[in-house]
């Protein structure tokens, strides 16, 4: 049976620093990052989803189920909404065990279609050796996979998390991020990442909703967010495109992978995964060059062929930001306006894009 | 030397009324210790400082009030005969009256405080994971908040076995009725009979001493849990 499960919402609220009011439209699967800096209501907005921000006024509706129109009179309480919830500093029950903590939600989940099981939940987080301490005996990563898994256990149609990996250390981030690109296809329910981490947006995310004082500056997939030259995502130290990719074949003599996409193959270190594999690779715009011609006397190993979309000013003094397609890719480009003006481009020439470096996820 | 019965119906009549007065506080109080924590309403405060004047007050100032209060002119006493309860001074429920608000702060405010402490967080985690309000309250913050809810226990038990002023106000002296074991040390003293002022004196002592070595054990083996 398949369900339209797409979220809808469109919220206000005045905060005493802060009148957040937003608006979107969701895919059904998929993550969605809520992204922005401190302080533009990314929180807020997925409090007030979650129904916890009872001055909140709006409407929010899960596919057909409406959660709350103030404009009616409807609003589903906190504990009546089928979410999860993952808050960003560790929220275990300090009196339970882990796996009283995990009983606690499954005894009060919504039955749904495709229910999580007390194992699965166990065996995706890696958390079997942990089931009997006590939350204060774990650490920071470990008490955030117990988190997770509690709140899929709540049995979800909407999973909201909140930077559930910044009081996490880097390796235990990385084992939860592993597990978290999974989440998508094994629970088929959208998923709302709030973070200010384009590391972490850009690997987990779909769709990305750009915030900014309260306020949605954009959204849409997150390529297309992040390669916007309208928005300020394009022209910070970060920018880049990510890029969905497959392993088409391992080199082992070179130690390099091949990986295709719908513009042409990148050569990579080898990527532990094997092939077939979807990847995504994520291009930062300073690591792009641009040629007119194919270089043969180059070390830059990735040449690809591009048109020039866009030419567009870029806050760093004396450069540029070139919006290039490549194939039904996108990618950014940041060049000198000195090597701008002397190579001659324009918007719609065709040239070659010299990938520097990639980042393989 | 042995308690005469007197002494012995001081003592079962003082823990009657300390259990009484505990249980009562503890049904009443965590209502209000709840509101005090949650509330943003202006006169909280007001009612903050009402719950904490027990502490300061002489006990002979709240029993006299209470006496009048209580009288069959008084406002408390006219409603307490017009619903067939009768006058409550000298009575054993005007002890039980006088004792809820005479250690109202001790059961109120550590429970409050506990509240506090647990903050607003647990609450929602509950409420994501499809907890009503009354389910949280009970699995999460009711075990959350139990170091708070002993030390109101014992505190409210304590004080309460602890009273003199306030009960020779309104409970004046009548044996099996309102004669507590601090009256019955008092009247002993006046009867300089010190033998048996020593016994009940000495066993106050030591039971007021044991209870809070108890309570500090207690939340020590807790906390280190």
């Amino acid at each position: 049976m398949s369900r339209d499960d797409a979220l809808h919402f469109s919220v206000a609220i005045d905060l005493p620093q802060l009148r957040v009011e937003a608006e979107a439209a969701l895919p059904a699967r998929g993550v969605t990052a809520l992204f922005g800096p401190s302080g533009s209501g990314k929180t807020t907005v997925l409090r007030l989803l979650a129904g916890l921000e009872t001055h909140g006024r709006g409407r929010i509706a899960l596919g057909e189920s409406v959660w709350q129109d103030d404009a009616n009179g409807i609003r589903l309480p906190t504990h009546r909404r089928p979410i999860g919830y993952v808050f960003q500093e560790a929220s275990l029950f300090a009196h339970l065990t882990v796996r009283d903590n995990l009983a606690f939600a499954l005894k009060r989940a919504r039955t749904t279609e495709h229910p999580v099981g007390f194992d699965d939940a166990v065996a995706w987080l890696a958390i079997d050796h942990l089931l009997d301490r006590r939350p204060e005996r774990l650490s920071g990563g470990e008490r955030q996979r117990v988190a997770i898994a509690r709140a899929l256990l709540a049995q979800p149609r909407l999973l909201l998390m909140d930077e559930p990996l910044s009081a996490v250390d880097a390796d235990g981030r990385d084992a939860i991020l592993d597990t978290l690109e999974q989440l998508p296809e094994r629970l088929g329910i959208p998923i709302v990442y709030v973070s200010h981490s384009i590391e972490e947006v850009s690997r987990l995310a779909d769709h990305l909703v750009l915030m900014s004082a309260g306020r949605v500056l954009a959204s849409g997939p997150l390529n297309t967010v992040f390669t916007r030259c309208d928005l300020p995502l394009a022209h910070g130290a970060h920018a880049g495109a990510v890029l969905q990719a497959r392993v088409a074949e391992h080199r082992d003599t070179e130690h390099l992978s091949c990986l295709r996409f719908d513009g042409g193959q990148l050569l990579v270190s080898t990527v532990g995964r094997p092939v077939g594999a979807a990847v995504r690779v994520r291009i930062t715009a300073r690591d792009v060059a641009i040629a007119l011609s194919a270089p043969t006397d180059s070390s830059v190993v990735n040449h690809l062929r591009a048109v020039i979309s866009a030419i567009s000013d870029d806050p760093n003094p004396g450069h540029c930001l070139v919006t290039l397609q490549v194939g039904a890719a996108v990618l950014l480009a940041r060049i000198t306006v000195h090597s701008c003006h002397r190579l001659a481009l324009a918007p719609g020439m065709a040239v070659w894009a010299l990938v520097k470096g990639v980042a393989v996820r | 030397m042995t308690p005469t019965p007197a002494d012995l119906d001081a003592i079962w009549l003082t823990l009657r009324l300390a259990g009484t007065v505990t249980v009562l506080l503890l049904l009443l109080g965590t209502p209000l210790a709840w509101w005090l924590a949650h509330s943003r309403a202006r006169w909280r405060g007001v009612v903050n400082a009402l719950v904490a004047l027990p502490l300061i007050l002489p006990p002979t100032v709240l029993g006299f009030y209470l006496l009048v209060a209580l009288g069959p002119d008084g406002p408390l006493g006219q409603l307490t005969r017009s619903i067939g309860l009768g006058a409550l001074p000298f009575t054993f429920a005007g002890l039980v009256v006088g004792s809820l608000i005479y250690s109202l702060p001790f059961v109120v405010q550590p429970i409050r405080d506990a509240f506090i402490a647990i903050g607003p967080r647990p609450l929602e985690v509950a409420a994501t994971l499809g907890a009503r309000p009354l389910d949280a309250f009970f699995s999460v913050v009711l075990p959350l908040a139990r170091p708070g809810f002993l030390t109101a226990t014992v505190l409210g038990f304590a004080h309460t076995v602890g009273e003199f002023g306030v009960v020779l106000m309104i409970g004046g002296n009548i044996p099996g009725e309102t004669r507590v074991v601090a009256i019955q040390i008092y009247d002993h003293v006046e009867a300089l009979e010190y033998a048996q002022a020593h016994w009940l004196a000495g066993g106050l002592l030591l039971f007021s001493f044991a209870v809070l070595l108890a309570l500090h054990t207690l939340n020590d083996r807790q906390a280190r849990r």
